[in-house]
């Protein structure tokens, strides 16, 4: 038992878990640089997808959810769901009350 | 002959079962502050010209450097988790300890930052504050709030990676307990605890006055041995700690990023 357990965990390399990095300092200098757009309706959208592919590099690397099972994506998956179903029914009402 | 008895100093570990618990409480985590959210995005509909101007007060270089800061701590605590993984104790402590003054840095930008606002009378409250419009109060309400709440887990996170530091710092070692009723089950054997196909240490005989037996084996810590539950441990307070990165990446943007 103890001896499957090991084996259980694999790693990734130390030099993808840098690279993503580098990938997130770039992409945070992206939205620095691209908040002094002048679209504001525009502005929030580029703001919120850089900040929705680091999240997703955060959570495929760092927190290897490339590398588990199915379950954990299903878990995510209902999260991400949940949510949405919160923001998206909200705005419905905020926006066309 | 003597009687024989054996004892298996076998570990069974779930690490599944402990990933899927963690991540079941991140998802809880996530809701709570996406009430934030949704909050802050409903009045930034409604104030959007009084919010663009409050943010420009607020310090984006500070913002940026506590970004970095965040994101490079990220970085160490998974190197620390992938080092622990391979059985090098020594990077995975001095990883660990990293993370933790990241963190530590973080704490302290956010504390000046917080001064400086409340030196000036930006508080929640403050007649200066108050004294302004409305969607900016709103904005400086909701900017004390999220990232009061977002320093309280970065601080919790900052404990928890402490505790798992010292953890993984003590010397390595397995301990089996056998106390009563099951000693009585030993008594006038010859003990022989054993690990795996390979590994057999014979004890003592049991005597009759035995209450307790305790089998503990320490390693030599510079043979980087570890304690194979503390991988679990520092893989769960790195998830733990990669979701107030994710946190702060949204905060970021939202609070910093808007003039």
């Amino acid at each position: 038992m103890s001896h499957h357990s090991h084996e259980e965990i694999h790693g990734i390399g130390y030099g993808i878990l840098v690279l993503v990095w580098l990938g997130l300092v770039v992409l945070t200098g992206v939205t620095v640089v691209a908040s002094g757009v002048h679209v504001p309706a525009l502005a929030v959208v580029i703001a919120l997808l850089i900040a929705a592919t680091k999240s997703s590099l955060v959570v495929s690397y760092f927190m290897h959810l490339k590398y588990e099972s199915r379950i954990f994506h299903v878990i995510l998956l209902m999260g991400i769901v949940t949510i949405a179903i919160f923001i998206g029914l909200t705005f419905f009402d905020v926006l066309f009350r | 002959m003597k009687n024989i008895r054996e004892i298996a100093l076998e570990e069974h570990h779930d690490f599944v079962g402990a990933k899927m618990g963690m991540w079941l409480f991140l998802l809880t985590e996530l809701i709570l502050f996406t009430g934030l959210f949704i909050l802050y995005a409903m009045y930034r509909v409604r104030h959007a010209a009084e919010f663009h101007a409050a943010a420009t007060e607020l310090d984006v270089v500070i913002g940026t450097i506590n970004t970095l800061v965040l994101l490079t701590s990220s970085l160490t605590v998974a190197v620390g988790i992938e080092a622990l993984k391979r059985r090098n104790r020594k990077l995975a402590k001095w990883m660990v300890l990293l993370t933790v003054l990241f963190a530590l840095t973080f704490l302290v930008n956010k504390y000046f930052e917080w001064s400086a606002k409340i030196h000036h009378g930006i508080f929640p409250g403050a007649d200066e504050l108050l004294s302004r419009s409305q969607g900016e109060i709103i904005y400086f309400n909701l900017y004390y709030a999220m990232t009061g709440l977002h320093g309280l887990h970065v601080l919790v996170g900052m404990g928890i990676l402490l505790w798992v530091y010292f953890l993984i710092a003590r010397k390595p070692s397995e301990k089996v307990v056998v106390a009563p009723p099951n000693i009585e089950y030993l008594k006038g054997a010859q003990l022989i605890a054993s690990k795996g196909e390979q590994e057999r240490w014979v004890i003592d005989e049991i005597k009759d006055d035995v209450v307790e037996v305790e089998v503990v084996i320490k390693k030599d810590p510079k043979k980087a041995g570890v304690d194979i539950p503390n991988i679990i441990k520092l893989e769960n307070a790195g998830l733990y700690w990669h979701l107030v990165d994710i946190i702060w990446i949204f905060l970021f943007p939202l609070f910093y990023l808007i003039t």
